[in-house]
């Protein structure tokens, strides 16, 4: 590669460790792009912006961007992410995990951050398989999926993750799909200027894993499914969100309000305490 | 349908817009990253001008990488930059001298 070929990208991302590790049709290039978009779009300073992941294929974004990036242990990425918070409340946090990470493994860390509503911005990529470690099902694995651990298809019922995040409490819940590259980058944008938990599910293709054991062509067939199956439903009750093997996908953005945050009674809260020791 | 295709590809309307002298539609360049190519073909199937196409060639790791097929049908919308997983395309567009927008409301 010549040293003159300069991406627009390039400055968010560390160039040297390209290309990435993932398959050629995966979706978390596409997504990772979104993501980069979006931060250079919302005029954030860099310098006060922290992305932190889990572990599997999508926790490999932070090691590509060049902005403070942690890679954290399996499923804690979002205790590291609401320590991240408040330690130092002026960050802009955000998690960049798979829904194994954030949902199988972390799943109690998910649901008690978006109770209390820590300010921070979870993006979630759906692959519905474990994709690094050889496509065992998972907690989003639609019902007769085959995967290498169900062979005979999935007879477990899987988390519709929209309605998982609306009712633990997140005040911004979307899903997009990868081939929706514009509206995903517009609702990350969002996301990242909104005060309090907000939660954004992408769809996204895995080729090697799920795709070929279920037929479904490669990455490119997927996002073709994507683009003629999606569905745009903004504010549906995320209860009518449901995934199935072969169904329609809903996209959208489901819940948008406001309450306030973990920190925002806190100072008040101190003070009185201050105040009683008197 | 075919109206469709007409207004994409070409500059050949179905109907004229009121307003066409006051917009010029954008150019753009596309720089294609070969070497950082995985042949996913997202770029070509999701151009909305079919502007690219797979080329013959071989890259270093042995993927096709794309190739312009058509360069003034480009209007640098930038989704091939957005959408391209490997960030290895993106577009600069064209300089061209600016027509002055008027307010259509304005008396």
């Amino acid at each position: 590669m010549s040293r003159n070929d300069i991406h627009p990208m390039d400055k968010l991302i560390r160039a040297d460790r390209m290309p990435h590790i993932w398959c050629s049709g995966c979706g978390l290039g596409t997504n990772f792009s979104c993501f980069l978009s979006a931060l250079d779009q919302s005029g954030l300073d860099t310098d006060k912006c922290v992305i932190v992941s889990g572990i599997g294929c999508t926790g490999r974004i932070p090691g590509y961007t060049n902005i403070d990036s942690y890679h954290t242990t399996h499923g804690r990425a979002i205790p590291f992410a609401t320590g991240l918070k408040l330690a130092n409340p002026e960050l802009t946090v955000t998690v960049f995990s798979g829904d194994g990470d954030l949902f199988a493994i972390g799943g109690n860390h998910f649901i008690h951050a978006a109770r209390r509503n820590v300010d921070i911005n979870i993006i979630c990529v759906n692959n519905f398989n474990y994709g690094m470690t050889g496509g065992q099902y998972g907690p989003t694995t639609p019902l007769d999926a085959i995967t290498t651990t169900s062979p005979y298809g999935n007879y477990e019922h899987p988390f519709n993750l929209v309605h998982v995040a609306a009712g633990s409490g997140a005040v911004f819940v979307a899903r997009w799909t990868s081939l929706h590259v514009r509206r995903l980058t517009k609702s990350i944008k969002e996301a990242l200027l909104k005060k309090g938990f907000t939660f954004i599910e992408i769809i996204s293709p895995c080729p090697t894993s799920y795709g070929r054991r279920n037929k479904l062509g490669d990455g490119l067939e997927e996002m073709k499914y994507y683009q003629k199956n999606s569905v745009i439903s903004h504010g549906i009750d995320p209860k009518d969100t449901d995934l199935d093997l072969n169904g329609k996908i809903v996209v959208g953005k489901f819940i948008d309000i406001d309450k306030p945050t973990f920190l925002d009674k806190q100072p008040d809260l101190l003070s009185m305490a201050e105040k009683n020791k008197k | 349908m075919q109206f469709v295709l007409l207004w994409t590809t070409g500059m050949d309307y179905w109907r004229k817009p009121l307003d066409i002298d006051r917009y010029k539609i954008p150019h753009g360049t596309i720089h294609i990253i070969k070497d950082r190519c995985k042949g996913c073909n997202f770029c070509i199937e999701f151009c909305s001008n079919k502007v690219l196409e797979v080329s013959d060639e071989f890259n270093a790791k042995g993927y096709h990488p794309p190739q312009v097929k058509d360069p003034a049908g480009c209007v640098a919308c930038k989704l091939c930059e957005l959408i391209c997983p490997e960030f290895a395309i993106y577009v600069t567009e064209d300089k061209q001298e600016t027509i002055p927008k008027e307010d259509p409301h304005e008396n």
